[in-house]
């Protein structure tokens, strides 16, 4: 057994170096509360709903999120809006569909079935109309980052005068964590930009948290229900080790050897 | 292959396994004997049984529904992660399937290495071993190039181009890898192809590796040959199944916290960004279990021999039977040798650290000795150890250490003692 342990903690020990490399090379972003993190973590519904309308109002305008439906917007363990509300979001906008019988393309209100509308027909539409940089698809971002949803988070709060010495040209914008602090996207957030239904003031730090969260979600659109069956999952494999532990004693003292 | 004959106890049986000795088969594979002072070192073999089939159903289900197309790749794993039912779940065990294989296999590697399970008689199973362990290696990374991010079509294109380095036909083989004359769609298609194929490979390979080892039965901790069955020896159902099965439910639970809770730790966050030829990452990195061999292949300066250097590290492997020339195998008896088993465990650590850091500076001079002392090992002293070591005595059979409930060591000189 103790040998055991011995092999344990080398696995342990082993997935922590494993980790720690990768997480080299670290920026201190700030900090905040995420709901979703932990054993337990689940999404803050009122904040994907926030998130959700910063999305639309502010990011969506350059952002495409090309892998998620309307109607994910109403299923479990998302903003969860009530169908009647996806609808409405869905049919606000106009979605061009065909081609019809005549052959022609045409434009008709969204349904919950289609896809995010996205900003710009094509890659080379949105490099044009943003200096040359393409504003990348948002549905998977935070996964697509290293430092996740903290960089994300940081990233929106982290626009400053740049210091002394650093000359930046047209269009090109300091940011404190940026990779290499330049960035091609001008600051989106200031104070009350938005206007929260539920009475939130909209601060940058607060639309900040609440559009990173509805990132996460987009990006981890099951977290919730794996975080739900990976809690029992484990502690049903706990209680089947510790049944198996005694029964391989049991069998195991009809010799006289150790396990 | 066992050591009684065995005749079916009903008529049907006994009809049926004089045509097709099935019966004889599962009853020589629960009566195998097997040492009785195993070790849960020991248990990786069932381990990574279990992480071969786990990735074979996984991926049977995730080839379902992926499409191996440049274009449709990336958008078919979120398809996988979204819309498929428990498609997530199925991704991330595959994912992190790998990684837990690949520690499984380290951990029966270096047991193998430190007990010295590869001596005579088991050099086949050894060498069979060697060939699954890099038969390993081509799947995962033909694996890690399906999903087509960033880190999948840059890495395929880094390690595809390593074949240039060979003289005259370098460009050509290239050309002809790729089915084209960049890594692009026939790339992605024949990797989907051989990514499937290769596990049936391994598990052709693995019935081989335990049909090998049920010739000259298990090595033990003590390292010496016992006879069989006796005293030494317990029957493998049920007391290794059920050992073998309580370390494989500690190692799931393992498992279970990775794909549940960090599903992304192990990999890097530029494969979640689409393949795109025109960019490349800032760092290309493999996954950290190549990331030794990685750091071997860029401590060199010359590309050909970067190459070659990274293939002789793990072919040097097999013919580590014969470079061993001590007799003894355990390295309970071994006390010098014991010492470089360890430095040799730190030195390929230290190796997938630099792996993973920039090759510049510090990080390529440690890179460099590290990679240096790796050979030193094998190819000196191994060699030399096992004829200058002064060996401890080893115990003439493995039940006495154990029922006296002392150390092998003192058992052993006792007995020397009383031989005298």
């Amino acid at each position: 057994m103790k040998n055991f342990f011995k092999i344990f903690s080398f696995i342990i020990l082993f997935s922590g170096l494993s980790l720690s490399t990768q997480a080299a090379e670290k920026v201190e972003y700030l900090k905040t509360d995420w709901s979703f993190k932990g054993l337990f973590g689940k999404f803050d519904r009122a904040a994907l709903q926030r998130g959700y309308q910063v999305y639309t109002e502010v990011c969506s305008s350059c952002h495409s999120m090309k892998y998620l439906s309307y109607r994910n917007l109403a299923e479990k363990g998302g903003p969860e809006f009530s169908i009647e509300q996806a609808k409405a979001i869905a049919a606000s906008f106009e979605v061009k569909d065909g081609p019809n019988s005549d052959g022609d393309m045409f434009t008709r209100p969204g349904r919950l079935s289609d896809k995010f509308v996205m900003p710009y027909d094509n890659v080379q539409a949105a490099q044009a109309a943003n200096g040359g940089a393409y504003p990348p698809d948002m549905s998977v971002l935070v996964k697509a980052r290293g430092g996740g949803v903290d960089y994300i988070y940081s990233l929106l709060q982290g626009y400053e005068d740049p210091p002394a010495g650093v000359t930046l040209d047209d269009g090109v914008y300091y940011n404190k964590y940026m990779y290499g602090n330049k960035i091609k996207m001008a600051n989106q957030l200031s104070d009350g930009l938005v206007e929260y239904s539920d009475g939130t003031i909209a601060s940058v730090e607060q639309m900040s948290k609440d559009v990173t969260t509805f990132l996460m979600w987009s990006a981890e659109p099951h977290l919730e229900s794996r975080h739900r069956m990976g809690f029992k999952a484990i502690v049903y494999l706990i209680i089947l080790t510790i049944l198996v532990y005694f029964s391989m004693k049991k069998i195991w003292s009809r010799i006289e050897t150790e396990v | 292959m066992s050591d009684h004959e065995y005749t079916p106890k009903s008529k049907f049986g006994k009809w049926f396994n004089d045509r097709l000795p099935l019966l004889t088969l599962a009853n020589h594979l629960t009566d195998y004997p097997t040492p009785k002072n195993l070790n849960y070192w020991w248990t990786f073999g069932g381990i990574l049984t279990f992480c071969l089939i786990t990735q074979i159903v996984t991926g049977l289900v995730l080839a379902m529904h992926y499409i191996a197309h440049a274009d449709m790749a990336f958008d078919s794993v979120e398809h996988i992660m979204r819309d498929v039912n428990y498609g997530w779940l199925i991704r991330y065990i595959h994912a992190n399937g790998a990684s837990m294989f690949f520690l499984a296999v380290y951990i029966h590697i270096f047991r193998s290495l430190f007990y010295g399970s590869y001596k005579a008689p088991r050099e086949i199973i050894w060498i069979i071993g060697i060939i699954i362990y890099l038969l390993m290696m081509a799947a995962a990374f033909l694996g890690y190039v399906l999903p087509w991010g960033q880190m999948s079509f840059w890495g395929a294109t880094v390690i595809t181009n390593l074949f240039s380095a060979i003289p005259l036909v370098g460009e050509g083989i290239v050309t002809w890898l790729w089915g084209g004359y960049s890594v692009d769609n026939p790339t992605l298609t024949r990797f989907f192809t051989l990514h499937y194929l290769i596990p049936f490979l391994i598990l052709g390979l693995v019935v081989l590796h335990i049909w090998a080892l049920h010739v000259p039965g298990n090595n033990n901790p003590v390292g010496i040959d016992i006879k069989k069955p006796s005293k030494d020896t317990v029957p493998f159902h049920p007391y290794i199944v059920i050992k073998d099965g309580f370390a494989l439910l500690m190692f799931m639970i393992v498992f279970a916290f990775f794909v549940f809770y960090t599903p992304n730790i192990l990999g890097h966050a530029d494969n979640y960004i689409e393949a795109n030829p025109l960019v490349t990452p800032a760092h290309i990195v493999p996954e950290w279990y190549l990331l030794p061999f990685y750091a071997i292949l860029r401590s060199v300066p010359d590309k050909l021999l970067g190459v070659v250097a990274m293939l002789s590290a793990i072919l040097i492997l097999a013919a580590l039977p014969w470079l061993d020339t001590s007799k003894i195998r355990s390295a309970v008896f071994r006390p010098l040798y014991r010492q470089f088993y360890w430095i040799l465990v730190a030195d390929v650590l230290i190796l997938g650290y630099v792996g993973a850091m920039p090759a510049e500076g510090l990080y390529l001079l440690v890179a460099r000795v590290a990679t240096a002392y790796y050979f030193l090992h094998f190819l000196v002293i191994l060699p030399v150890l096992g004829w200058k070591e002064k060996t401890l005595p080893i115990p003439l059979s493995i039940t006495e250490p154990i029922l006296g409930g002392s150390p092998n060591l003192a058992t052993a000189k006792n007995k020397e003692s009383l031989n005298k």
